[in-house]
């Protein structure tokens, strides 16, 4: 059996080796493209993530929607914001929870890699995906919706689906501390599906009760859309300021529980 | 093997007088341990014995409720004491859709001066691995990748749960030669197994565990010797009864023809044996083995 001779020096030497600022750049990187490969391998997430939201725009947005310009950019908005709750919602909760159970997550903690390259890796997972679903839509939008926007109307779009994950992600995060991996996908189903519907992402809300109108404000997503429908002209009027404070602060207080939950498991 | 470079061994991994309590359990009770540079300490004790959690309280993944454990003089949570350990844990499922060479890849990328690929492949065996998905390896393949994955940053101190689970005989020959290659370059290695012949093999030392405490350490020679006792084998008609009786003798057990004596000293009764019976035929006399030892000192303590 052929065993290759170790490099001694590096072995007996007990004075600490940092990693150069280069090589962390490097670790943080590759820790987000694997991260990435690994769930867009997995046809059980990615598939659902990528396809459902197009899918569904396709139907009401196009199909049964007879070239109504409005109704075409609103749901394009709309099923951006439900397509971007998934990569966040499904990674973290349904991939850590994973992470946890598989002993993937002990093993992380013993290596050296630091828990904020985990936790960007996910996050630049989601906003990959989140990117992929907003650019499907957008062009769902224009080429078969007969949405009419300008570039930086598209560019705005984008971002706002791209930093739209962020509390998502957290609530992901506060999910996947808190329950096992075969509880996960029913929790965040859970959460996903209905906040889709009371946030009027499916459809318009004042087609809904209002009651469901009036709570709407209590749901990161329904701040999501709004100002996604500020940008094509169909927001209920609320100023930026308030939805972006609404979701920064539904970030941080989830992040907050999560931390707590992990710190004493 | 080559030959040591490192000098005098250096204590670079310690668990001090550390207990720990799960509710009403006590996993640990006033455990210490030393591991030192070159060393291959084995960790043996029944499923409950407390092993784990000395390895975990050992890696910082648990804290002690009282005493405490150090990595290479830091915390064991400490990045550079990380930088400088490998680690091979019992129950670790890898992403399933993740290459070989990616999840190498990965955690070579952890560390300021990793082995090269080559090297990790050929030390843990990887050879026509690297563009398989881990999910459809076999359990073996799996924990070779895994050995790589520990090794594979060059590490002063290695922790190997239960590493070779699962392995063929070659592979986990190959295994215990890459081991022992760490070791003789001065990596202090701490082993937890159920194969005695693995710490026989491998180890320099060997703590046996039992509720929580060291029951009893020493080379792998000092705790053979704590069963003073050899065993007989041999194909005889003889009562077993009567050899029972017989000055040094143990304990008979027959197995149809076959009878198996544990006595010391054991020549006088391999000598009475041959002389009352002269059909007797089949003779093998056994030193007691790491296993014997071990399921002797055990017993002896749950007994008591």
């Amino acid at each position: 059996m052929n065993i290759p001779a170790m490099n001694i020096p590096a072995m007996s030497t007990l004075a600490p080796v940092p990693l150069s600022s280069r090589a962390m750049a490097a670790l943080y990187l590759r820790e987000a493209r694997f991260e990435f490969l690994r769930v867009l391998r997995a046809p059980a997430f990615s598939v659902p993530t990528l396809v459902f939201a197009p899918m569904f725009y396709l139907l009401f947005g196009v199909l049964l929607n007879r070239g109504n310009a409005g109704a075409a950019s609103y749901l394009m908005v709309t099923y951006s914001v439900f397509g971007v709750m998934g990569p966040g919602l499904f990674g973290f909760g349904v991939g850590l929870a994973m992470d946890r159970e598989r002993g993937l997550l002990t093993l992380k903690r013993v290596q050296p890699v630091p828990a904020s390259a985990l936790l960007l890796a996910k996050v630049g997972m989601a906003m990959i995906f989140a990117a992929c679903i907003g650019a499907m839509l957008l062009t769902l939008g224009i080429v078969l919706g007969g949405v009419d926007l300008d570039v930086s109307q598209v560019a705005r779009l984008l971002c706002v689906d791209v930093l739209g994950v962020m509390p998502f992600c957290a609530i992901g995060l506060l999910i996947g501390t808190l329950v096992n991996g075969s509880a996960a996908p029913a929790v965040v189903n859970l959460i996903y599906m209905p906040m889709a519907l009371l946030s009027g992402l499916w459809l318009p809300l004042r087609m809904l009760p209002e009651m469901v109108e009036r709570i709407a404000p209590l749901w990161p997503a329904w701040h999501l859309s709004q100002l996604g429908l500020k940008i094509v002209g169909q927001d209920s009027g609320r100023p930026v300021w308030m939805h972006v404070t609404v979701m920064l602060g539904f970030t941080a207080i989830c992040l907050f529980l999560a931390q707590r939950r992990l710190q004493r498991s | 093997m080559s030959a040591s470079i490192v000098s005098a061994p250096v204590v670079l991994a310690r668990l001090r007088s550390a207990r720990k309590s799960y509710g009403k359990v006590v996993a640990l009770d006033e455990m210490s341990l030393q591991l030192r540079s070159g060393q291959v300490l084995a960790l043996l004790g029944a499923n409950g014995a407390g092993k784990s959690t000395a390895v975990s309280v050992m890696l910082g993944l648990c804290e002690a409720d009282q005493g405490d454990a150090s990595l290479l003089d830091q915390r064991p949570q400490a990045m550079d004491s990380r930088r400088r350990t490998g680690v091979m844990l019992q129950s670790t499922q890898l992403p399933d859709t993740l290459k070989v060479g990616e999840l190498l890849a990965m955690t070579r990328g952890y560390y300021p001066q990793p082995l090269s690929v080559a090297d990790c492949v050929a030390m843990a065996g990887l050879d026509g691995l690297l563009e398989r998905r881990y999910g459809k390896l076999s359990g073996g393949q799996q924990r070779r990748v895994q050995f790589a994955m520990a090794i594979c940053g060059r590490p002063q101190v290695l922790f190997l749960d239960e590493p070779t689970t699962g392995l063929d005989i070659e592979a986990r020959q190959q295994m215990w030669a890459a081991i022992r290659e760490r070791a003789a370059a001065g990596c202090a290695v701490l082993l937890t197994t159920h194969y005695l012949e693995e710490a026989e093999a491998l180890a320099d030392h060997v703590v046996v565990m039992q509720a929580g405490r060291t029951l009893a350490e020493g080379s792998v020679e000092q705790i053979r010797e704590r069963v003073l006792q050899r065993r007989i084998r041999c194909h005889s008609r003889m009562d077993e009864q009567g050899i029972a009786a017989w000055p040094g003798v143990r304990r008979v057990q027959r197995d149809g023809g076959l009878l198996e004596i544990q006595a010391e000293p054991v020549e006088p009764v391999v000598a009475r044996l041959l002389a009352e019976d002269p059909q007797l035929s089949a003779l093998e006399v056994h030193r007691a083995g790491l296993a014997d030892a071990f399921l002797e000192i055990t017993r002896a303590t749950e007994a008591a």
